[in-house]
C-alpha cells in the first residue's frame, strides 16, 4: 500500500509541492507563530511576562473591557456597559448574554458566561476565602503590584448579567487595570469541576477562556496547538488551527522566515531585519511601542546602595554606542522611565550623562577606589526594549573596565532568569518593561512600588515611600493636569535616585509572510491574532 | 559454550552498570548546591516538604544506603523532576529518546546501504579510478566536522534552494498522536485524513538530518569495508580462485563478500555509540526534539538531575548496543566464541 507513497516522497524531496497553487482554504488550515519562548503558565493573572503573554492572553482569553490602540478609549468587551457612581467608588458592569466557554477534551460547560465568572476570577486575586486564592502560592504579580487588594472591598452580585466592584477609594487607574492583558475572565464552573476532582494545580495549566482559539496541547521546547473556537462571540474566526512553534534563537527564527517554516514571526532582530526586509514575499511591520528597557541595581546589597556608586555607574556607561550596537538606530534614548509618547512624560534634565572621569571621582567619594567586582544579569531573550542583553552587557562590561569596575555577565533560561530576579540574586539586571495601557502608572506601580518589591517585581529592590506616596496621590485625582505634576515629580525622584537607569525605548517589529493578513501590532499590551488569516 | 559465552558478557554488563549507576548517584553530591534538591529536582522546598524528601531519599543514612535506595528509584523510574520543567526527568526522556533513536537508525541504515557498496567497489577495483574517486570522497567527508556541514547543508538547500525545512521533525500543522515515538510509524498506524501528505513531509524533514548524521559512519564503513575486502581477496584461496579463471564479480560475490563483511558487522553496532554522540550535535542544529538537544539545554539551564538522568540513559543505551552488537557478531562468526578474554 505505501509503494506508491514512497514513490511520490522521493519524487517530492526535490520540491515537488513548492509549486503546487494551495487554495486560500487549504491555507487557511493554519497559521504558524515563530514564539521565543515557553510560557511559564496558561493564565495571565499570574504572571507579567511578555513572551508569555503575547501567546496566552489575547487567544484564549477575553477581558471586561479593552483600551482601543488609536483614540485610547475604552471599549466593550464582556462588559457591555459599566456605569461609575459619582464618588468613583463603585462601578457596575452589565454582562455580555449567550458567550460560551471553550469545549475541550478536560472540560464541557453546561451555561453560558455570567456574573459568576467574573465575580470568581477578579476574587480570586484578593479574597483569601476563594478556594483558588493560594493555589500557585497566591502570586499575582501584576495585581499586587499595583494593590488591587487594598483597592477591592468586594465584588457584589447584582443579578445574573450584572456585577458591581465596590472599592475603598476611587482610583483613575482602576478600568485601565481592569483593561489589561493580565484581566482576563476565568470559567467558574471549571475551576469547580477541577476542585471536586482536587486537581486545583491544574488550572492555570489546562486553559479555558471565552477567547477566539482553544487549547489542544502544549509540548515543552516544542509547540503549542490551538484550535478554532467556532463559537466565539465577536467573529468567526477564520484560521483552523494556531501553531506556536518555541524558537528561542533569533537566528533560527529569521532563517524560519526564510525557509516558510514560521508564517509570523516575535521580535526579529533588528540586525538581521534587512534581509528580510529584502524579500517580496515578507512583510516587515515597525511599530512605536510603549516600553523601556533598563539596567536596575539590587540597592539591598553593598555598594549599590550608595547612590555615589549607582550614579558613577550610570555615568561610565555610553549610551549612544548602545543605541548603534544593539538597537541598529531602531530605538528612543531614554530621557525618563516613561517613553515620550506618555502623555505624563516629561525628558529629565538629571539624566546621566557619559562621562568617565565624573565615574571616577564619584567611584572614590564612595569609597571604591580601586574599583570593584560586580556582576550584570543579561535577559536571554529579545524583547522590543532589549533586543540583545548580551550584546548590551558586553558593552558595558568593556565600558565599566575604564573606572575600574569588573564585571562578569550572567544568563539563565529566561523563565529561571525572571525567578531569581524575582528572588532578588543578582548585583545588576538587564530587563525592560512593556505596558499594558497607556497609563504612565503602569510604569511606575508594577516597577519600582514597594509592593512591587514584596512580590518580586522590583528588580531594583528599592522602596521609598515619599515615591510610592507620589503614585498614590497620583492615582486618588482623576485630574489629568494634577495626575501629571506628581507623574513628574516621580521621574525626577527615579532620575535623581537611580534605581535604575533608564537606557531606551524599542520599536515593535514584526516579520510575517505577505500572505498573512489580520495582525496588527498595539502600541501596549500583547499581539491579537483573532482576527489573522491568509489570503 | 556459546551459554557460557553470553554469560560472560552479562556478568561485564553488569559491572559496567555498576560503576555507571555509582557515578550518577555520586553526581549529585558533585554537581554543586544542595544534593538533595540535585536529587530530587524540587527546589525552594518547605520545611514539611524537606523532611519527606530526606525519609524518601534515606538521606539521614549513610552513602550505601543512599546509594540503594537510589537504585530502587531508577528500577521504578522515579528519576526525579527536571528544574526547568518541573515534569517527571524519566517522562521527558520516554518522550525524547524515540527520537533521537528513530533518527540514529535511519542514519546508520543509509550508511550501511551507501558505506558497505562503495567499499567493496572501491576494494573490487583498487587503485583504479572508482577507487580513488571513492577514496577521496571518503577522506572529505570523514574530515568534515558534523556541525559545519550541517550548516552548509541548511545553507544551500533550505535558505537558497528552498527544497528542505530546516528544523524540527513534522510540519506543525500536521497533529500525529505519539504512539510509538517514531513518527513514520506513527504517521503510516495513526488514523487521520491527510496521511500522505503527512508522510511526505516528515520524509522531507529527515532527509537533511539524516545525511548529516549519516556522514561520518558511512565514511568509516567505507574503509573498513574496503580494508577488509582487500586482506581476504589478498588471501591464498582467493588466488586458488583467480587462478582457476572465475573472474572478479564470481570472485567477490561467491568467495570474498562472506568473510570480508564479517569485522564490517561487528563495526555497524559499534558506530551506535558514536552515532548518538553525533547526533546531538546535529539535533541542537536542527531543532530535532531528541534526548541530545534536551540534555544539552540541560547543562546550559544547570538543571542537575535532568543531566544525571539523561547521561545515565544515553550511557545505558550504548552499553547495552554494543553488548548485542558483540553477540550477534559472535552469533555469525564461530570463531570468536573461543577467545577466553575479551580483545582490543
Amino acid at each position: 500500500m505505501y509503494k506508491p507513497l514512497l514513490a511520490l516522497s522521493l519524487v517530492c524531496l526535490v520540491g515537488c509541492l513548492d509549486s503546487e497553487e494551495k487554495t486560500t482554504e487549504q491555507k487557511n488550515q493554519g497559521l504558524v507563530y515563530c514564539a521565543e519562548a515557553n510560557p511559564v503558565s496558561f493564565n495571565p493573572q499570574v504572571t507579567t511576562t511578555g513572551s508569555t503573554i503575547d501567546i496566552i492572553a489575547n487567544q484564549l482569553y477575553d477581558r471586561l473591557l479593552s483600551i482601543d490602540p488609536v483614540s485610547a478609549e475604552f471599549q466593550a468587551e464582556l462588559a457591555t456597559d459599566w456605569k461609575i457612581s459619582p464618588d468613583g467608588k463603585s462601578i457596575t458592569f452589565t454582562l455580555r448574554k449567550g458567550v460560551k466557554f471553550h469545549t475541550t477534551k478536560y472540560f464541557t460547560p453546561s451555561r453560558d458566561f455570567n456574573a459568576d465568572d467574573v465575580i470568581f476570577t477578579f476574587s480570586r486575586l484578593f479574597d483569601v476565602y476563594n478556594p483558588y486564592h493560594f493555589v500557585g502560592d497566591a502570586n499575582y504579580p501584576y495585581f499586587q503590584s499595583v494593590g488591587i487588594d487594598q483597592l477591592i472591598r468586594r465584588i457584589v452580585r447584582v443579578s445574573d448579567y450584572q456585577v458591581r466592584f465596590e472599592l475603598y477609594n476611587a482610583e483613575s487607574s482602576f478600568l485601565a487595570n481592569l483593561a489589561t492583558d493580565f484581566a482576563v475572565v476565568l470559567s467558574k464552573e471549571y475551576a469547580m469541576q477541577l476542585k471536586d476532582r482536587k486537581q486545583e494545580n491544574l488550572f492555570d495549566q489546562y486553559p479555558v477562556g471565552t477567547g477566539p482559539y482553544v487549547y489542544r496541547e502544549y509540548r515543552r521546547d516544542r509547540l503549542i496547538r490551538y484550535y478554532r473556537n467556532p463559537d466565539y462571540w465577536k467573529h468567526p474566526v477564520v484560521l483552523e488551527q494556531l501553531v506556536y512553534d518555541i524558537t528561542p534563537n533569533g537566528t533560527t527564527r529569521v532563517a524560519k522566515m526564510l525557509t516558510k517554516e514560521c508564517d509570523v514571526t516575535a521580535h526579529p532582530s533588528s540586525a538581521q531585519l534587512s534581509i528580510l526586509a529584502e524579500r517580496d514575499d515578507i512583510n516587515v511591520q515597525k511599530e512605536q511601542n510603549l516600553n523601556i528597557g533598563y539596567w536596575a541595581f539590587n540597592t539591598e546589597r553593598p555598594p549599590f546602595d550608595d547612590i555615589r556608586v549607582r550614579q558613577a555607574l550610570a555615568s561610565a556607561i555610553d549610551v549612544d554606542k548602545i543605541m548603534q550596537a544593539v538597537y541598529y538606530g531602531n530605538g528612543i534614548k531614554a530621557q525618563s522611565l516613561l517613553p515620550p509618547a506618555s502623555w505624563a512624560f516629561e525628558a529629565q534634565k538629571a539624566m546621566p550623562e557619559f562621562n568617565p572621569e565624573l565615574a571616577k571621582t564619584l567611584l572614590a567619594e564612595a569609597g571604591y577606589k580601586n574599583g570593584f567586582d560586580m556582576n550584570i544579569w543579561a535577559m536571554p531573550v529579545s524583547r522590543i526594549y532589549n533586543p540583545n542583553a548580551r550584546k548590551m552587557a558586553e558593552l558595558m562590561q568593556s565600558d565599566l573596565r575604564k573606572i575600574g569596575v569588573n564585571v562578569s555577565i550572567v544568563e539563565y533560561e529566561w523563565n529561571t532568569f525572571l525567578q531569581r530576579v524575582g528572588e532578588h540574586r543578582h548585583d545588576s539586571v538587564l530587563l525592560g518593561w512593556a505596558a499594558d495601557t497607556p497609563d504612565p502608572d503602569n510604569f511606575m506601580s508594577p516597577l519600582l512600588s514597594c509592593t512591587a518589591t514584596f512580590s518580586g517585581k522590583n528588580p531594583a529592590n528599592w522602596c521609598n515611600p515619599e515615591f510610592d506616596l507620589l503614585l498614590t496621590q497620583a492615582l486618588d485625582t482623576t485630574d489629568l493636569e494634577k495626575r501629571k505634576q506628581f507623574y513628574n515629580q516621580a521621574q525626577r525622584i527615579i532620575v535623581q535616585e537611580l534605581p535604575i537607569l533608564p537606557i531606551a525605548h524599542g520599536m515593535r517589529f514584526q516579520a510575517s509572510s505577505s500572505d498573512v493578513k489580520g495582525i496588527s501590532l498595539s502600541p501596549f499590551g500583547g499581539i491579537s491574532l483573532a482576527n489573522a488569516r491568509k489570503e | 559454550m556459546i551459554l557460557d559465552y553470553i554469560l560472560r558478557r552479562l556478568a561485564l554488563l553488569m559491572f559496567m552498570m555498576l560503576t555507571l549507576s555509582i557515578f550518577t548517584f555520586s553526581l549529585s553530591y558533585l554537581f554543586p548546591g544542595d544534593a538533595l534538591t540535585n536529587l530530587s529536582g524540587i527546589t525552594n522546598s518547605t520545611f514539611s516538604q524537606t523532611s519527606v524528601l530526606e525519609e524518601k531519599f534515606h538521606f539521614t543514612e549513610n552513602y550505601a544506603v543512599q546509594y540503594f535506595a537510589f537504585l530502587e528509584r531508577i528500577v521504578q523510574g522515579d528519576w526525579g523532576v527536571s528544574f526547568a520543567s518541573g515534569e517527571s526527568v524519566f517522562q521527558h526522556i520516554v518522550d525524547l529518546f524515540p527520537a533521537t533513536l528513530e533518527l540514529s537508525t535511519y542514519a546508520l541504515i543509509v550508511s550501511v546501504v551507501v558505506g558497505v557498496p562503495s567499499g567493496i567497489l572501491a576494494a573490487a577495483y583498487y587503485r583504479r579510478w572508482p577507487d580513488k574517486f571513492i577514496n577521496s570522497g571518503t577522506l572529505i567527508g570523514y574530515s568534515m566536522p558534523v556541525f559545519w556541514l550541517a550548516l552548509l547543508l541548511i545553507m544551500v538547500f533550505s535558505l537558497q534552494l528552498g527544497w528542505f525545512p530546516m528544523s524540527g521533525r513534522m510540519g506543525l500543522l500536521y497533529e500525529i498522536e505519539p504512539v510509538t515515538g517514531f513518527i513514520l510509524i506513527d504517521i503510516i498506524a495513526g488514523d487521520f485524513p491527510y496521511h500522505g501528505m503527512a508522510f511526505v513531509d516528515a520524509i522531507h524533514h529527515l532527509t537533511l538530518p539524516t545525511i548529516v548524521l549519516a556522514m561520518y559512519p558511512t565514511t568509516v564503513l567505507v574503509r573498513f569495508t574496503r580494508d577488509s575486502m582487500l586482506k581476504v581477496l589478498d588471501q591464498s584461496y582467493i588466488k586458488t580462485a583467480r587462478a582457476k579463471g572465475l573472474n572478479r564479480a564470481q570472485l567477490i560475490i561467491h568467495h570474498a563478500l562472506r568473510n570480508a563483511l564479517l569485522p564490517v558487522i561487528k563495526q555497524i553496532g559499534l558506530q551506535f555509540s558514536t552515532l548518538i554522540t553525533l547526533a546531538m550535535i546535529t539535533e541542537v542544529i536542527f531543532s530535532w526534539p531528541g534526548i541530545g538537544r534536551w540534555l544539552i539545554d540541560s547543562i546550559y539551564q544547570r538543571d542537575y538531575p535532568a543531566i544525571q538522568g539523561g547521561l545515565l540513559a544515553v550511557s545505558m543505551f550504548v552499553i547495552l548496543a554494543t553488548i548485542v552488537a558483540e553477540l550477534t557478531y559472535t552469533l555469525f562468526d564461530p570463531l570468536s566464541r573461543n577467545q577466553a578474554h575479551g580483545k582490543v
